[in-house]
């Protein structure tokens, strides 16, 4: 009984040193794949991009996020103008890759939820917007983005709930993060089912306070134009 | 061994070519996503119904499991199966006083964590069409004394299923993006016949390549399935 627990106070605390990476990653991935994904939506309005934006969506999101990572990882780390660049630095750093991928294949779901708000928006208040005579910037900022801002936010909740899920795939290139620690002690210990339950629940503790979080956010912006 | 061999041997049917392989990668990865959705579509149905049966119990079971399922990473499930059925089968042999079987095979775990974690995401989408339907059809068709069976074909059926054909659609293609987490367990579906192509070949580019275009053929002809099925439904739907 004792030793169960000193095992439980050990492999939590591990946990715990890890999480520091799982968190890094989660946010470095939001804050990396919704700017991105900014980029994607603009791009699709202008001719030129609006293919490569497209290409883009098809590819990040017809292809496993797995498989993204080894391409990131082993994939370009095979080619020469990477391994003998200037960019090799961080393309040896596996976190580095896990973070690339994450981000890539993370904007084109968020692109396409962002694609799907700006569509929602009436045509007719663009075109009231233009006949004030308000400017595209004015126009964005006023009537565009704070209606973007409450149609897109459930989805990008989910969105955001499936990256951090996403994070445990970065274990499978070696970056040390909560699943890779787990699959570490589990190794040395071969107690399979205390550990994953450990690791689930800093997931679940990690996709909940994110949902409460979010869900308190929508309520405020529900509030918002009726006051 | 295929370093200084020109991509198109490597990609293609001969002896030296990986084509063979790799098509059956694709294969095993199609039945692996079948597998769990229908795993997943079995079990989603049973928690959808735990949902709405009147003891509580059950019903809150239900929901902590969809709760936990979709807030749990995917590759987390896939490895405690991997590692745990060994375990739990030789445990449940010698309840039974038998000696332990050994590892199921990795087909079965597999479909079976993608299929749990697509249960508990169907259940949601069943549940969203069962809204659909008014309370007062069901208690009509009661009154008019159908059975559960007729009363789920002609009534529920026709309302729901074109309402959770296009979901059910998007969990498909998480099912088939989910299964390459499968590799991790040594199955030759087509990601793990990709890792082990560019480990013996040394040109992990080209076969992760040729595994990406794959896979965009899997989900973009499987979108296109969805899209005329969806077109079909809306006819048998009827006007909106």
């Amino acid at each position: 009984m004792n030793d169960e627990l000193a095992f439980l106070a050990m492999t939590a605390l591990a946990i715990a040193r890890a999480l520091p990476v799982t968190v890094l990653l989660s946010v470095a991935g939001a804050l990396g794949s919704s700017g991105l994904a900014g980029v994607l939506v603009v791009a699709q309005a202008t001719r030129l991009g609006r293919p490569i934006a497209q290409l883009w969506i098809f590819v990040f999101r017809g292809t496993p996020l797995l498989l993204q990572m080894f391409m990131v990882y082993y994939g370009l780390a095979a080619l020469g103008p990477i391994r003998h660049g200037p960019l090799w630095p961080a393309f040896r750093e596996p976190v580095f890759c896990a973070w690339l991928a994450l981000t890539c294949c993370c904007s084109a779901y968020i692109a396409e939820v962002l694609r799907a708000a700006l569509a929602a928006i009436p045509k007719g208040q663009i075109e009231a917007a233009l006949a004030c005579g308000m400017s595209r910037w004015t126009r964005v900022r006023r009537i565009i983005a704070p209606q973007m801002l409450r149609l897109a936010l459930p989805a990008y909740g989910n969105e955001l709930v499936m990256l951090i899920k996403s994070t445990s795939l970065a274990s499978t290139i070696t970056v040390v993060d909560v699943t890779g620690v787990a699959q570490l002690v589990i190794a040395h210990s071969y107690r399979t089912l205390e550990v994953f339950c450990l690791a689930a629940a800093v997931y679940l503790g990690l996709t909940a306070g994110l949902t409460a979080l979010l869900r308190r956010l929508e309520a405020k912006l529900m509030e918002g134009p009726r006051r | 061994m295929g370093e200084d061999s020109p991509a198109i041997v490597l990609l293609g049917f001969g002896a030296e070519g990986w084509g063979r392989a790799l098509i059956a990668g694709a294969g095993l990865t199609l039945m692996v996503a079948l597998a769990a959705m229908a795993i997943g579509t079995v079990l989603g149905a049973m928690l959808t119904a735990a949902q709405a049966s009147r003891w509580r119990g059950l019903a809150r079971l239900a929901t902590v499991y969809g709760l936990v399922l979709r807030g749990v990473p995917e590759l987390l499930v896939v490895l405690l199966l991997y590692f745990g059925a060994p375990g739990l089968l030789a445990w449940v042999a010698a309840l039974f006083g038998l000696p332990s079987p050994g590892s199921p095979p990795a087909f079965l775990t597999g479909s079976l964590a993608i299929g749990l974690v697509s249960a508990a995401y169907q259940a949601e989408v069943f549940r969203g069409g069962l809204i659909a339907v008014p309370s007062g059809q069901i208690e009509a068709a009661m009154a008019a004394g159908m059975g559960p069976v007729k009363r789920f074909r002609r009534i529920i059926a026709p309302q729901v299923l074109h309402r959770v054909l296009p979901p059910l659609g998007n969990i498909w293609q998480f099912n088939l993006k989910d299964s390459a987490l499968v590799s991790i367990t040594g199955l030759a579906e087509l990601m793990r016949t990709s890792l082990v192509a560019a480990g013996s070949t040394r040109r992990p580019f080209l076969f992760f390549v040729a595994a990406m275009v794959l896979y965009l053929v899997l989900t973009s002809a499987s979108s296109a399935l969805f899209r005329m099925l969806e077109r079909r439904g809306q006819r048998w739907a009827g006007p909106a």
